[in-house]
């Protein structure tokens, strides 16, 4: 027979403590997963690596066009 | 010592909610119901998402449908306390506070619009938050209260989802997205309608506007035949479109022709004859109404299906 025993209201707080942090350890884990998904599908990124490449330069870029009048 | 006990019986009637009592703030039920017709209209659209964006979609769906939920117990507290039906429920019952149920409502609908425009796009999460402000303003802070067509015009916030599942896969609505809403619209106020009927006085001792409230039951009973005998023509329609095909027209026509009984036989019932057995025919209608709603919806399902597609081929149907 236990010495101590928890009153309902700790039983009640231990349920929603452990309810809570499932849940937000699930959303982690959804978040971690759609990022993870949106890297794969998505198209060529290049982002600033301190190195200087001509090709994401703007100046670079070709103008484009105007219509001839 | 006594004190001390004195203060934890004190802390135990509000605030100190378990998590179910924060599910069932959520209604679950209606959830469900959410979940699965949205799921629906997500798979059911010709391009399909990633398995995690859609299982993300969902969740999100059903997130943003348990924040408005949490909105409408938290608005509708002091008639649910009238209800015998709703006495049940967290806040009520002492178990949630009004302002707990109000800050998760908000806080659910608000991660659960942004989480899905970045998961999917962001019509999907317009659809989303439109449908999440429909049913806890449009519908329980206004016209619940206000009008007997509170049903009809309330329907649209269950409506939507299917909806919402096919914009999140698709980035636009079209007629396919259309009729799944028309379908949820018109079945809605026949499915409330029958509930009404033989939940006899707890809309009255609410005095929640109900058809059966203000116009009596003889009119709540030829309105459920007439929006029974309008759903019909939407039900149908479904067949001939992109999600439609022979298997879902067969489960339609099975299922509109019983539904159709069924709403004639509610309407031809005099009142002395459904109390004396106790509504058996409008409880069986509502259990009907929700065997309709998840057919209809299995049907799209299985049409979507590679081997109902075959069988589609098979026979030459096309649309």
């Amino acid at each position: 027979m236990a010495i101590h025993q928890d009153h309902e209201l700790h039983t009640r707080r231990w349920s929603r403590n452990l309810g809570v942090g499932l849940t937000l350890a699930a959303f982690i884990a959804l978040v971690f997963g759609l990022t993870v998904v949106k890297v794969q599908n998505g198209s060529l990124m290049q982002g600033a690596d301190h190195t200087y490449r001509s090709e994401i330069d703007p100046a670079n870029q070709m103008p484009v066009a105007e219509p001839e009048q | 010592m006594s004190d001390i006990q004195a203060d934890i019986a004190g802390q135990t009637t509000t605030g100190e909610a378990g998590f179910g009592d924060y599910v069932q703030l959520l209604k679950p039920r209606v959830m469900s119901l959410v979940v699965f017709t949205g799921l629906v209209g997500l798979l059911v659209a010709p391009v399909s998402l990633h398995p995690i964006e859609a299982l993300a979609a969902v969740i999100f769906i059903a997130l943003g449908a348990g924040g408005s939920g949490a909105l409408n117990m938290w608005w509708d507290a002091d008639i649910d306390r009238v209800m015998s039906r709703t006495q049940k429920r967290p806040i009520p019952a002492g178990k949630v506070t009004e302002g707990e149920a109000l800050a998760i409502g908000v806080a659910l609908s608000g991660i659960s619009v942004v989480m899905l425009g970045l998961a999917t796009n962001w019509l999907a999460a317009g659809l989303l938050a439109f449908t999440i402000f429909f049913y806890a303003v449009v519908y329980s802070m206004w016209l619940k209260r206000s009008t007997p067509q509170n049903i009809v015009i309330g329907g649209a916030s269950g409506a939507f989802p299917p909806m919402v599942g096919w914009a999140a896969a698709m980035g636009s609505v079209s007629i396919e997205a259309a009729l799944m809403f028309m379908v949820i619209f018109m079945w809605t106020p026949p499915h409330f309608w029958a509930l009404a009927l033989f939940m006899k006085g707890d809309y009255h001792d609410a005095q929640v506007p109900m058809l059966t409230v203000t116009h009596g039951r003889r009119t709540t009973r030829t309105h459920i035949l007439v929006y029974t005998v309008a759903l019909v023509p939407f039900a149908l329609a479904a067949a001939f479109t992109s999600i439609g095909g022979p298997i879902y027209l067969a489960v339609a026509l099975v299922l509109n022709l019983l539904f159709l009984i069924g709403a004639w036989r509610i309407w031809r019932r005099a009142e002395p004859a459904a109390e004396a057995d106790k509504y058996h025919v409008e409880r069986r209608f509502f259990r009907l109404s929700l065997i309709y709603l998840f057919g209809h919806f299995a049907a799209f399902l299985i049409e979507a299906t590679a081997p109902a597609g075959a069988l589609a081929a098979a026979i030459g149907w096309g649309f």
